[in-house]
């Protein structure tokens, strides 16, 4: 007689019997926070790119952006669709992104900034791409199978996002008396977003002590020499340290955010699950 | 009754469901049958945001169901990520005589239409996620290039 094939036990169950609860994850609460804050960043910044399309100054570009755009809400997707999983009320990426209101996104600030000109569109994914490539690259190594798996795959699109806009930040910066006037005037405006990329609160540290998260101070070196070395290929100073705006990762969010997220959940709110 | 179900069938199906983008290339030429089981078919996307991802798997379920493997199921995987290097040789003629020209690993870009090596970029960024902009110096047509990923 064949023998039964073995049981696939749920992950975190003890084996004790059938109609045992699997254990409770004890970083439940840590894990989602730490889920919303990967899930939001690349979504917001997905939907600013989306502003361009159809606005940007040539069709490589308007293609490029919303290519980018493309890349960072599949990131989205696949980070709320775990967090809400991971959070246990029946609430996928959907009712993450479109059926909460703004108090509740833990974004950081840099993502959420108006797209301004190109130049300062390109400032702002020129700081944030080279952070996340360097997250994502650390993520890798996350003891949750999601976010390292989602990692592992988007950091080679990551890649080419922070590829890109260094190479608009020396196009811009070592241009046309205007165009690096615009770019300084970008990176500027940017600069005091910078800090937040950079903390380590309750949460994040946390989540880096469970091996969820990154320590993300690991590569603030690495960080600083790499967005140092392509403005001085763009012939562009540093801009002066800033007083450092932080509070995003616990739902303190500029004036820019509300508006963003009524022209993103404009549609699901007014026609309630619609579909097409 | 047990059904009994043969890899080599399921494999036929899955070879006759066209990527919804680039229809001249199926989803087993693409890389995104990952593997196949008697229970189920296992698929990853290509790009983390790539549209036709949920179309495809749409594709596929129709198929399945179309040749009577109802009870197949449909399983996404993330990990290992994918790769162009996943992409079937035959696969890879297929998208040149499509006009696409296949990825190439650092290799020179050969322009699809006249065969030349004088090529050049015009955008990283393509028509789809997979695709990036290039011409041709000889014949000065543009062209896609599947990106090497």
């Amino acid at each position: 007689m064949a023998s039964l094939p073995p049981i696939d036990l749920p992950s975190g169950a003890t084996g004790e019997g059938a109609f045992d609860a699997p254990a409770a994850d004890a970083n439940r609460d840590v894990r989602f926070d730490y889920l919303l804050r990967l899930g939001d960043d690349s979504l917001i910044l997905g939907q600013r790119l989306g502003e361009w399309c159809g606005h940007a100054p040539s069709v490589e570009v308007d293609l490029s952006l919303a290519n980018m755009g493309l890349d960072l809400i599949g990131q989205a997707t696949h980070f709320l669709n775990h967090a809400g999983a991971v959070e246990g009320r029946g609430r996928d990426g959907d009712a993450l992104a479109f059926k909460r209101d703004v108090l509740d996104f833990r974004n950081c600030w840099l993502v959420e900034q108006p797209n301004g000109d190109f130049a300062q569109t390109m400032a702002r994914q020129f700081l944030f791409s080279t952070w996340q490539e360097m997250l994502f690259q650390h993520l890798t190594g996350s003891k949750d199978e999601t976010i390292a798996a989602v990692a592992a795959k988007a950091v080679k699109e990551v890649r080419y996002h922070a590829e890109l806009s260094a190479e608009w930040v020396i196009r811009l910066g070592d241009g046309t008396d205007e165009s690096r006037r615009r770019m300084a005037d970008g990176l500027d405006w940017h600069w005091r977003f910078v800090p937040e990329l950079f903390e380590m609160d309750a949460v994040a540290t946390a989540a880096a002590e469970c091996g969820i998260g990154a320590n993300v101070s690991a590569f603030r070196d690495d960080y600083d020499a790499r967005i140092r070395a392509v403005l001085a290929e763009a012939t562009l100073e540093p801009p002066a340290d800033q007083r450092p705006i932080l509070g995003g990762r616990r739902g303190h969010h500029g004036e820019h955010l509300g508006h963003l997220i009524a022209v993103m959940q404009f549609l699901p709110r007014t026609y309630p699950d619609a579909t097409w | 009754m047990v059904a009994v179900i043969s890899m080599d069938a399921l494999w036929e199906v899955l070879e006759r469901v066209p990527d919804p983008e680039i229809p001249v290339v199926s989803v087993v030429d693409l890389g995104i049958v990952r593997d196949v089981r008697s229970d189920r078919v296992i698929i990853t996307p290509t790009y983390t945001g790539c549209p036709a991802t949920q179309v495809i798997e749409r594709d596929i379920r129709d198929a399945l169901d179309a040749a009577g493997f109802r009870d197949v199921g449909i399983e996404t995987t993330l990990s290992p990520p994918w790769t162009t290097g996943w992409i079937t040789e035959s696969g890879k003629a297929k998208l040149k005589a499509y006009g696409i020209a296949p990825p190439t690993r650092g290799r020179a870009v050969e322009c699809p239409q006249c065969g030349s090596l004088e090529t050049e970029e015009i955008s990283r960024f393509g028509s789809t996620p997979c695709k990036a902009q290039w011409r041709c110096r000889a014949c000065l047509e543009p062209f896609d290039l599947f990106k090497c990923h």
